[in-house]
């Protein structure tokens, strides 16, 4: 079987907070249309590295990168990047919920509304009903479209996020403990549209919980300290891990 | 009703259980031909049998291996992590029903031109108590049903006072006959294994019983 181009080729990644090493020489290829997660205990470096993919360090001063991302075929880290059509590409979902005190479709709409996708009022309902369903949220919010979008429940805003990235055709969906604030029916919903949603995206989770690491992922890295001390096909790393210091960690032996 | 929010784990669980459904028929066919070969003295059809264990085998790997995924990336709880569990045994039992056939047919080859007894037909009939047991009892798996799986174990007596008759039969026949020690000890393995193949399928149900009621019980 032919192997497709990764989407991001990461290569001997360092990155710095100030004099701090947070990562060191990672490099890892992410492949398109899986869902690859990233784990390790606090402060292993596995969320610095989801936020180096859409260089949302860059806002932290004193940051410093080494090395390269290449999102398909080009180094996200060059002077001539547009960040905001970088995010387009590679949005983010984070923790908690951070829908906009707005309704269910300007949350949606906003997306499009401000990268120029469309501002015509019949498209934009097009766009807002497509990635609404794309979220597995059309059938419980079709009604409530103009309701203010915190009245809903934890996971339905979280799904709302998750339709209003979608809302801007993005190429990767960056997950920093998607579900972590949610509960474990809602948490279900969500590791169960991002399988979902993998047929049409590339997903990269971090995830603090290693059970949901190996029900939703093909591909697992596990951090330790900044580096990554292995990558491999989740039923392996589950299974046969490769290095001793991840089947520690699996086994919850240590960390 | 939660039931589809865990798709990857309902896949994986189908995928599983057509295999051990595949897994079954390969076994049962095995037991078939190994009688078949036996009656018709056919060395090629037996050499075939023994040589199709080997898919067998590589069924019961490639099962434990789906299972272990499973266990390990999906983790079932309660019904779902029994029947991971009583697949993990069934498949073993499966496997080695596979061996008893093998067998069989490796005595059809041993026996080369030695005629068949009368008493063939009673062996004949355990063989087909025990492929219709083992067939029923991987629809009671696959219907959950753990009173027809009880009523399924209960046919291992049939096959036991079968069993008995065949084998107090031989031996009549050998202590008369000393020219007829060889072929009645060949049957007598054949009809042992078939027993045993009943006893396999036993085991079966009472994973059976285990999976759907979460009683842990061995049949008499």
């Amino acid at each position: 079987m032919e192997t497709p181009e990764p989407v991001f080729k990461i290569k001997n990644l360092n990155f710095y907070y100030g004099p701090v090493l947070a990562l060191s020489q990672i490099s890892m290829d992410i492949s398109p249309n899986l869902i690859t997660a990233l784990i390790g205990p606090s402060g292993c470096g596995k969320s610095t590295f989801l936020r180096c993919l859409n260089r949302m360090n860059d806002t932290i001063p004193g940051t410093l990168v080494e090395g390269q991302i290449i999102l398909k075929g080009k180094d996200i880290y060059r002077e001539d990047v547009d960040l905001a059509n970088l995010r387009q590409k590679v949005g983010m979902v984070f923790q908690k919920p951070n829908p906009f005190p707005q309704s269910v479709f300007d949350n949606v709409a906003f997306g499009p509304r401000v990268v120029g996708l469309t501002r015509d009022k019949s498209e934009l309902q097009i766009i807002v009903e497509r990635s609404l369903r794309q979220a597995a949220l059309w059938e419980e919010v079709k009604d409530h479209l103009y309701e203010n979008a915190l009245s809903f429940s934890l996971g339905e805003q979280q799904r709302l996020c998750i339709a209003r990235l979608l809302a801007v055709q993005p190429e990767v969906i960056l997950m920093d403990e998607p579900a972590s604030a949610l509960d474990p029916i809602a948490t279900l919903h969500i590791e169960e549209l991002m399988v979902e949603l993998k047929k049409n995206y590339t997903i990269i989770i971090v995830t603090h919980n290693m059970q949901q690491a190996a029900r939703v992922s093909d591909f697992t890295g596990f951090f330790w300290l900044g580096e990554l001390v292995e990558f491999s096909p989740t039923v392996k790393m589950f299974t046969r891990p490769e290095r001793q210091l991840s089947e520690d960690y699996i086994t919850g032996k240590m960390g | 009703m939660f039931h589809g929010i865990r798709s990857t784990l309902d896949r994986e669980f189908d995928e599983v259980r057509s295999e051990l459904m595949g897994m079954s028929v390969l076994v049962d066919t095995a037991i078939d031909h190994s009688m078949v070969a036996l009656m018709q003295r056919n060395t090629k059809l037996a050499d075939e049998v023994i040589k199709g264990d080997t898919d067998i085998n590589k069924y019961r790997f490639n099962l434990e291996e789906a299972c272990l995924t499973l266990i390990a990336t999906q983790q079932p709880t309660a019904s779902d992590l029994r029947e991971i569990i009583a697949i993990l045994y069934m498949i073993v039992e499966m496997e080695r029903m596979g061996d008893y056939a093998a067998g069989i047919a490796k005595t059809v080859i041993l026996m080369e031109e030695e005629p068949l007894l009368k008493t063939f037909k009673k062996i004949f009939k355990m063989a087909d108590i025990s492929r219709h047991m083992l067939a029923d009892s991987i629809q009671a798996y696959m219907k959950r049903d753990p009173v027809w799986a009880r009523d399924i174990a209960s046919r291992d007596n049939e096959i036991d006072e079968v069993y008995k008759i065949v084998f107090q039969r031989l031996i009549k026949i050998m202590a008369k006959e000393h020219d007829m020690v060889t072929r009645c000890t060949y049957l007598m393995w054949c009809s042992h294994n078939l027993e045993r193949i009943a006893d396999r399928v036993v085991n079966i149900t009472e994973q059976i019983i285990f999976m759907t009621t979460g009683m842990l019980k061995e049949f008499e």
